[in-house]
Parts: C-alpha cells; structure tokens; sequence
C-alpha cells in the first residue's frame, strides 16, 4: 500500500513506525513543512501505562524513550504563599524534542521517507498518489479544512490565555502556582522533562491579560512580566521563549475521523485541554490503534471504522475529564475563598476522577493533613484555636450552625413518601425517620411539610398548621432527640401550583382525580398540560401567605425541629416567583430579579423572625431551572447573598422542576457542581444530595469545599454485594477506557508510586 | 436478580411454533422469570405485541416483557388498548418497556417523522395510565393503574422521563459496567424527583450456547440486526455470550450493579438454546428462583394493591 502521511509529529512519525513494521512492503513517505530538528514547544508528559503500550508496539522507541525520560511523583501546588506537596502520582517527562528525534531515527532505520521543509499547501496536489492519507497535521489541520463539510469539525476556543515557556530550573514535582496581583489571578503549570529545564505555562483569564496589558506585549515583554510576577519561584533563574505567543485552547472535535481513503490522527481529529496533558499520548495511542486495525482487516474501509469506534469512547472520555479540567481553570478565581489545604484538595480532585480515598492511597500523609485541616477548621468556627493532633475523615467532623451542633455530616431522609392523612404523618413514617436517625445520621430530614392543607403536594403530604399536627410532630421529633444525637430538619413548603396531585408511586405531578383544592402560584399558568390553572396569588393573599409560614415556623419550633428549611426551589410557590418562567407578574413582584425575589424574602423575614435567634433557618433554592430562559447560577448567587444578609445559615442546593420538562446530566453527584458554585459565590455552608451513596463520595466532596452536609442514600441491603467484583472479559474494552481516563493523566492523576517499580522492572 | 428469556422473535426465518413452544417451554423450565421481545418493523421478526400475546396463552406464571416497544411508532390510543388487553388476558403480567428506538427506516416505514420521536414519546408515556384509568377505551387493564411502564435511553431525557412517567428503567445492553452507570443515572433522576423508593432496573443481552458453528450464527445475526448502527455492529456482536462461564460472569456483573431483572437473547432460531441457557443458569447463587404460580400470583396482587396506595 503506498502510504501518506501528512505531519511529522508524534501521531504521524509513530504512526509511520508502525505501519512499517507491521508491513515492510507499504511505501510510506512523510511530508513535514518544518526542518527535522525545529520544533515548538518543551516536555510531554506520559504514564507508565502508556508506556506499557509504546512497549508493546514498538520495543525500540520504547527503550528510547524510557532511556530518556525523568519520573517524578509529587504534586506541590503554590497558593497564598503556602506550599502544599501531595506524592504517590507517578509522571515521566520528555523533552518533546527528543521525542521527535528518536521517532525521526526509527523512522530512518524502517525505511520510512520523510520529507521535511514541505509545506503542503493543497491536498488535491497529493491526489492518486497514495491509497491512504493520514491526517497527521496537527491542531489546525489542513486536510480537515479542506474536507470540513465531511468532517464537520468543531473547534471551541477556550475563555482563558495561556502561553507556553521553558524555565531554566530543574522541579522535583508537577508544580501548581496561583499568584493574585493587582491585575488578577494567574496560574502556572510546570513541570519538568529532560534534566535541565521545565516547561512553565503561564494562563490567566482574558480580562487579567488585558489589564496587565499582555495583549499589547511582545514576546521579551511577556517574559518580563511573568519573570517579575513569579520571581519568588523563579529564585533567579530565567524563563524561556520559543516563539511563544498568549493563546486560547482549542478544543477541536469532529463528527467522522475518517473520509474515503483519508484519516484524521492525534491532534487533527480531537484535542483535550492541556491541563490534564495528554495530547501527544492520545495522538501516539491512535496511531497504535490504526495500525492495529490496517493489519487485523484488509478491506479499508472497515480497518478505518474500526479505528474510530476504538479510539472514540477513550478519546471522549479523556475530552470530558479535559473540559471539567478546563473549567475549572477558567474559573479558578471562585475557588479563592478555600483555605490552602481545601483549595489544593479541590485541585487534585477537580474532574472527579481521583477521590479522597485514592488521594489517601498515594499519600496517607497528605490524607492526614486535610482530615486535620478539616478539623481544625471546625474549631476555628467555635473561637477556638486548635492544632489537631488526630482527626476522623470530614464525614465524621461535627457542624456548627448557630447554636445547632450536628455530630456528622450525614443526613438521611425516608425512601418512602409520606402515607399522612389530613395533614398528620402516620405512625411507618415516624418510624422510619427515628430509624434513620439511631442508625447513625447525623441529621434526618423529614419529608417537605405543608404550611396549609393548599399547600400540600398530594393528598398524603404531611402538613404543620394545626394543633393536631403540632402534636403528631412534637411526639415524633421527641422520640428521635431522646433515642439518638441526630438533629431533625424539616423543610417547611407551600407547593403552588404543583399541588393537589396524586401520590407519587406512579408518576410525577399528575393532578387528583377527587378531592383537588384550588392551587394559587405566582402567575395563572398551568403547571402540565392536565393541571389545573392556578390563581395569582394578590396583595392580600401574599399577605396571608406570609403569616401562614410565619405560623408554620412557630409550630416548628415548639415541635422541637432544630434546622427549619424554607422551600424556595422545584417549581413549588415560593420557587414560582424567583422564576422569570413562571413568574409573568406584572406588579412590584414581577420583572426584574429583585422584584421577583420580594416576595419570597418577606416571607424569609417573617418566618425569621418567627424562628428562634439561636436555631438556624436553611433555604432550598433551585441553583439553576435547568432549561433555557429560566433561573441561572448568577441569579441564584444574587438571592443567596441576599438571603444571607437577612440571616439565612445554610443553603440546600437543587435544580430544575420548575417546568415539568426539565433534564439534567444526571449522575452520582450531579447536584455537586451547583453546590459548590451557590458557596463559593454566597459565602454559605450547603447541604446537597444528588444520589451520594458512599462515604469516599462525601469525604470528597466535604474536604474539597464543594458541600458542608450531604444527602446520602441507605444502603440498599438486599444489593450489598461486592460492587469491586471482577468485570466480565467483554467489558475488557470498556474497562480500559475508564480505567486509562482515571488513572492516567497528569497532573491530578498518574498512578500510586508503587507503580513505578512495575515500570523500572519492565526496562 | 431474576432472569428472563427473550423469544427468537426477532430472528430471521425462526419459525411460529418455535416461537410459541419457546414460551411454554420456557415457564417449564423454571428458571425464568420472564419472556422478553424486541421491536424491529423494517425486518424479517414478529410483532413484539402478538409474539407476547401468544405466549400469553401458553403460559401463566411468566412475566412479558417488551424490551423495548417503540412508543413513538404507535398510535398512543391503539396501543393503550393492546396493553391493557394483553395485561387482562395474561392475568397482569404485561411489562411495558417503551423508547424512541435508533432507526429511523422503521420510522420511515411507518410513515411517522423521526424527528418527532422525543415528544410523541412524552405525549405517550403522559397519556396511556390515563387511558387505562379512564375506562373510555377499554378493557380494564388486570392491574389497578395499568401494566408497569418502564422506559429506555441513555440520555438525560430518557433519565427524566423515567423519573416522571415509569415505574422502572430498561437498558439496551452491554457490559455490565456500562448499565451500571446508566443504572446510577436512572436512580439519580428518580431520587432527585421525589419518586418513593427505587425505579425497577431492567436489562438485557444475548447468547449463543451451542458451540462455535452457533456462535458464527449468532454474531452473524447481531451483525446483521445491529447494521444500521455502522462499526457499532462488530460491538455488539463481539459482546455475544458464547459459553456458561461467560454467561455466569455477565449475570454476577448484572446482579453486583443492582439490575432487578436480566432477559437473556437468543440469536439461533434453535430450540436446544433454551435448554443451554437454563443449564448455564441453573445453580448460580446470584439467580432468584421464581416463586410457583400461586405464590407468584399472591405476590402480583400484593403489589398491585401497594402500587394502588392501599397498605
Ligand atoms: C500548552 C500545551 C501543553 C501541552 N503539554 C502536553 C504534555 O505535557 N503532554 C502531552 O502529551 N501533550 C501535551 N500537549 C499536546 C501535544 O502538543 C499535542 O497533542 C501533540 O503534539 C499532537 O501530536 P500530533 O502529531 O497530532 O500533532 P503535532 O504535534 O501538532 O504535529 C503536526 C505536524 O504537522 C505539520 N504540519 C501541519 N500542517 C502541515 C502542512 N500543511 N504541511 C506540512 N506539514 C504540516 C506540523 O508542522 C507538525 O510538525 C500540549 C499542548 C499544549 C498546547
């Protein structure tokens, strides 16, 4: 077969290596617009289980490669002049321009032809010169270009800048650096790669690089200022350019890799941000992967599909992880509020891929500094200053909220829904809640309660306005508080105008047949399509509403509940007015954010002022609608802060229900992005659920300063089975490309150091 | 976990009596918890609705099950009609599995806009307990609120409506740690929803038992059926469970991710298949033995009554 390949980058001249291997007969020639030894850029990284796959498909690369390389295994991050160092992450670093060299040699000895200084301008001047192309030719390809309607590329610029620059200093670690000055905030990445120098890249987002006039900059004055702004670092030694330039991250994605008798390779076909630094391995791994394929099939056309449905699933995975990384970059100047060792928790486990128990695997020391931290952190709230010889995981640390202590951050809540009749809850739903509470919750929380018989959900909702209620309650929460240590908290709610439906067995929000009561909402609109429409709440209405979950808050606390939480998310009344979806007023309550958050902190304030000084009031609050046009995380901050001001000591973080139709990337924790973005815009300590079933879960979430209690599910018992059981050998692919995504990239990840060795015996 | 069988309906050329005597034999062998099929218009296979209702007939302990019946393809009235008549005629033991369906041929052949499948879907999964509660169309389906509904998908919309509209999730197969993470995004959306409890966790996959020439028969098939889906195909039928070991490694991988209820595939139109299958099965711990016909139908009404509110 005679062979093109366009690019003579990592993709394309191991690509080459291999195909020549597999079939010496293949004529294979390399076109490259550069001189052979001109290369961009300083150190790619790799890990041992990449390697394990060079080793495999080419020993002698391999052994060059690994001649060369430098390992290391610590992560330091810099911030707030703090250095925090976290080992057991193995990377290995080479200088990319080694890479190239020693692929350049192989190339040579197999009798591959590379052509360099040819720029190749037009790829129909290539036609019928080959049977198959590769597309090797890097982030702004010129094959896809040219066949862009086939391919359909998609290249997302990134929101932040970075530049790319060497140091003339050796690290021992993967280096971290955030540095604030009066322009913004700036982070570095470094690490090293070939014994004497280590890639530094500098990023910071659009507005700190204009400020700091870096957009105006030339190369020598871009180094200035980052030699100035990092010099503590630095400690004199000189950062270095290579044709540098301040860039965004592309991330580029296309609908095919692959067009007749051309394919799209490494960076041409996907690119992954490069926080998680894995580009030049994606692009080698594809090559392995198509020349596995060319010599498993010998018709073409499948050999290329059966590349893309190889490389895809891993590829996307490794996009996902690199967005979340990505992301998280952009916005980094939320995080600031975190103290050092919560801020670098949040850091090494950014894209949920490495938890609190693989962190305490790799460095049991650095797993002892954040459960201390955590504790200290606990005390420091009391006023007391405490240096924590031993401290539990965060699951096990008290919380303070006012004069509420809560021993864990556990809460629970029935599986069940309510069975209450007129209001009054029975007897199986007491039970199950002081279950909760003796088997070790640190806080139960009882089912939303109706501040009025129209304020109920469904005909079983449990209410809290009348005497016969009270009583119900008080015994209830009575038996709990004398039985266990767990707090009770109660969710006080008026559900609008999604009320009056039925039991929630067989489905959401379908209205009652009999006996429904007339709803009221902020707008006259119908919650489904079958629902009945609700009457605007008036003047005088909203009046009475106010003092009904004023009275409802008095209950409360003569009933013994210790966090009261007021319902304002889920398309429930309150929620109703925050939502300009649902919110079409036209009066002082309507239009603008604050007017539609009027109403909803009249009654905060009422039920405030009905609540005891010293016992904390939480708010349930939608972070987001979850649908176009709806309630969004900065309205969300806004009302939180707000809420703060007027006294709120905890937020519950939700999403969505405002209108029936609304999706989310559900998913084990998929409430927890929100969380964390509610507290570290307001300030306030949340509460979240979205389906967390583990204690590494929590640990992880707690220690990194995204939550502050957490929902948790039971166990399910008749399913306790060994979840690490082995996997069946037709998940073998599978397996492995969720395995490469967690274990593999750097900086957060890399594998325990005990891999090192497996990779040393290997050479 | 239990484990059900699904009826050769879908393979070409698979003839009626196998198909019907599939049924009987398959509560015989009382191992089984359920008889499944699949929908496929633009193919050489059975109606799903017509292959269960004659299974219907030769059986009376065995759940039937669609996994899935492409809602979107069928008139919502009709079908709520041909439910709630298979659900009376088989004593309640209807299982509605409903998605969008991948191809858009059978959409085309059926006259009916493929573009339009996520909200004809929604519509549908809105209207049918309705449907069966009003009595308008009748019959009246054996179980109060009609047959449980379960849906498929692996997007967050099909997540959703699970949490709005069924009563359980239904997966379109693979290894097990691929419906382990759709499983943990179904119960996500249903906890996050409000719903009492946990959705029901249904899946499925396929086998081949009969040696090697039954094994290149197989993946022919899947290859075959699954063509519509491009390179996807080789997947699919690399992923064919050929021998006892792997079928008892796919059915423990099923149990440990919390699936309720497993409809194992044939892909050979040979009625010995079954009694493979029934012998990979048979002893493995993870397998809950169907109770007999009396207690299982003691155990229907019971749940019908709890799913109708009444303690
Ligand atoms: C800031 C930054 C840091 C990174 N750090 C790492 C890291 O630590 N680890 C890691 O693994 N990856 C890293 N990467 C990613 C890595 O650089 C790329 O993913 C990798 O080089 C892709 O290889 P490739 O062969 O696909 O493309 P390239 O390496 O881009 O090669 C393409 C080649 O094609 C040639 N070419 C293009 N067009 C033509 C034409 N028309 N005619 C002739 N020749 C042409 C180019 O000159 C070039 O030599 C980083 C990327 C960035 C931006």
């Amino acid at each position: 077969m005679k062979i093109t390949i366009l690019g003579a980058g990592p993709a394309g001249l191991y690509g080459a290596i291999l195909l020549k291997k597999a079939n010496p007969l293949h004529e294979i020639t390399i076109l490259e617009r550069n001189a052979p030894d001109a290369t961009y850029g300083w150190g790619v990284v790799f890990s041992d289980r990449t390697l394990a796959a060079f080793q495999e498909a080419d020993y002698k690369s391999y052994k060059a490669i690994t001649d060369r390389f430098v390992l290391w295994d610590a992560i330091d991050v810099y911030y707030r002049d703090e250095l925090l160092r976290c080992g057991g992450h193995i990377f290995a670093g080479l200088a990319r321009k080694q890479l190239l060299a020693l692929l350049q040699r192989r190339c040579a000895e197999l009798g591959v032809s590379m052509r360099f200084n040819t720029e190749v301008a037009d790829v129909a001047a290539l036609d019928g010169g080959y049977d198959l192309l590769i597309a090797a030719d890097g982030v702004n390809s010129l094959v896809r270009k040219t066949f862009a309607d086939i391919f359909k590329p998609s290249l997302v610029p990134g929101k932040a800048r970075y530049i790319w620059l060497g140091m003339e200093k050796v690290l021992d670690a993967f280096t971290f650096i955030f540095r604030e000055n009066e322009h913004g905030l700036f982070q570095v990445h470094s690490y090293p790669f070939d014994g004497t120098t280590s890639t530094f890249i500098v990023e910071c987002d659009e507005t700190t690089w204009r400020r700091a006039g870096l957009d105006a900059a030339s190369e020598d004055e871009s180094i200035t200022y980052c030699e100035r702004l990092f010099a503590p670092e630095l400690a004199g030694r000189r950062l270095l350019p290579n044709n540098s330039k301040w860039i965004n991250f592309v991330t580029v994605k296309n609908a095919t890799w692959r067009h007749g008798n051309i394919v799209l390779l490494g960076d041409a076909a996907h690119t992954a941000h490069f926080s998680i630094g894995s580009g030049t391995k994606l692009a080698m791994e594809d090559a392995i992967a198509l020349a596995n394929a060319l010599d498993t099939h010998p018709d073409l056309d499948t050999a290329l599909g059966e590349y893309e449905a190889e490389r895809r699933p891993v590829v996307e995975l490794f996009q996902a992880a690199a967005a979340e990384s990505q992301s998280y970059f952009e916005n980094v100047k939320r995080y600031t509020r975190l103290t050092p060792v919560e801020f670098t928790f949040n850091l090494l486990t950014r894209s949920r891929r490495i938890t609190y128990d693989d962190l305490r695997l790799r460095d049991p020391r650095f797993g002892n500094i954040v459960d201390r931290e955590f504790e200290r952190r606990y005390w420091a709230g009391q006023g007391r200053s405490i240096f924590t010889l031993i401290a539990p995981p965060p699951m096990f640390a008290p919380l303070t909220l006012r004069g509420l202590r809560v021993a864990n951050r556990a809460v629970f809540t029935p599986a069940t829904t309510g069975q209450a009749v007129s209001g009054v809850p029975c007897t199986g739903d007491a039970l199950e809640l002081a279950r909760l509470a003796q088997d070790g919750a640190g806080m139960v929380l009882t089912e939303p309660v109706a501040v009025a018989t129209e304020g109920r959900i469904t005909s079983d909702s449990a209410c809290l306005h009348e005497d016969e209620h009270l009583r119900a309650w008080t015994r209830i929460i009575q038996a709990i508080h004398t039985q266990s240590p767990a707090k009770v908290a109660m969710p006080l709610n008026h559900a609008g105008w999604r009320g009056a439906t039925r039991p929630r067995g067989m489905g959401l929000d379908r209205p009652l047949r009999d006996g429904a009561w007339p709803l009221v909402s902020a707008s006259a609109l119908p919650y489904t399509e079958r629902s009945q429409t609700p009457r605007a709440l008036d003047r005088a209405g909203m009046e009475g509403m106010r003092d009904v979950f004023a009275h409802s808050a008095h209950l409360a606390d003569a009933a013994g509940v210790d966090l009261l939480i007021l319902h304002m998310g889920h398309g429930y009344l309150l929620s109703s007015f925050l939502s300009p979806l649902t919110n079409r007023r036209d009066d002082e309550y309507g239009g603008t954010l604050e007017q539609r958050m009027r109403f909803p902190l009249e009654v905060f304030d009422a039920v405030r002022a009905a609540w005891p000084h010293e016992k904390p009031l939480a708010v349930a609050l939608n972070v987001t609608d979850s649908v176009r046009g709806g309630f969004g995380p900065d309205d969300a901050a806004t009302v939180a802060r707000t809420l703060k001001e007027h006294g709120c000591d905890l937020l519950v973080a939700l999403a969505g229900y405002v209108v029936p139709q609304t999706e989310m990337p559900y998913r084990r924790g998929f409430l927890t992005p929100l969380s964390e973005r509610i507290r570290n815009d307001s300030g306030l300590p949340t509460l979240v659920g979205g389906y967390l079933t583990t204690a590494d879960e929590v640990n992880t979430l707690l220690a990194g300063g995204r939550a502050d209690l957490c929902l948790m599910l039971p166990p399910q018992e008749t399913r306790t089975r060994s979840r690490s059981a082995p996997t069946v050998a037709t998940d073998a692919r599978e397996a492995r490309a969720t395995a490469d995504v967690r274990e593999e990239s750097m900086p957060e990840a890399g594998t325990p150091a005990r891999e090192v060795r497996r990779v040393e015996k290997k050479e | 976990m239990r484990v059900g069988v699904g009826l050769p309906s879908t393979i070409p050329g698979a003839p009626g009596h196998l198909i019907v005597g599939w049924a009987r034999r398959a509560e015989a062998a009382g191992i089984f918890s359920s008889l499944g099929v699949l929908d496929r218009l633009a193919y050489d296979s059975f109606d799903p609705l017509l292959a269960l209702t004659a299974a219907a007939a030769v059986t009376t302990r065995v759940q039937l099950a669609t996994a899935i019946l492409v809602g979107p393809q069928r008139n919502t009235a009709l079908l709520a009609k041909e439910a709630a008549t298979l659900d009376a005629l088989s004593g309640g033991r209807l299982v509605l599995g409903l998605a969008v369906g991948a191809r858009k041929d059978d959409y085309d052949a059926m006259g009916i806009e493929y573009a339009t499948r996520g909200r004809r879907l929604v519509e549908q999964l809105a209207t049918l307990r309705d449907t069966w509660e009003d009595g308008a169309i009748g019959p009246r389906p054996a179980r109060e609120g009609g047959p449980p509904i379960l849906v498929g998908g692996l997007s967050d919309a099909a997540y959703a409506r699970v949490a709005r509209y069924a009563d359980g999730y239904v997966h379109g197969g693979g290894p097990p740690r691929a419906f382990a993470r759709a499983a943990d995004k179904a119960r996500a959306a249903w906890n996050d929803a409000g719903r009492p409890g946990m959705p029901q966790m249904w899946a499925q996959g396929y086998f081949a038992l009969g040696g090697e020439s039954a094994a290149e028969t197989g993946t022919a098939y899947l290859r075959d059926y699954y063509a519509f889906t491009g390179h996807f195909a080789e997947r699919i039928a690399g992923e064919l469970l050929t021998t006892p070991q792997a079928v008892a490694q796919f059915v423990r991988g099923y149990a440990d991710a919390g699936c309720d209820e497993l409809i194992l595939f044939p892909t050979v139109a040979d009625g010995d298949e079954l009694e493979r299958l029934a012998s990979a099965l048979s002893g493995l711990a993870t397998i809950e033995i169907p109770a007999t016909s009396a207690t299982a139908s003691a155990n229907a009404a019971e749940a019908a009554a709890r799913r109708a509110g009444q303690p």
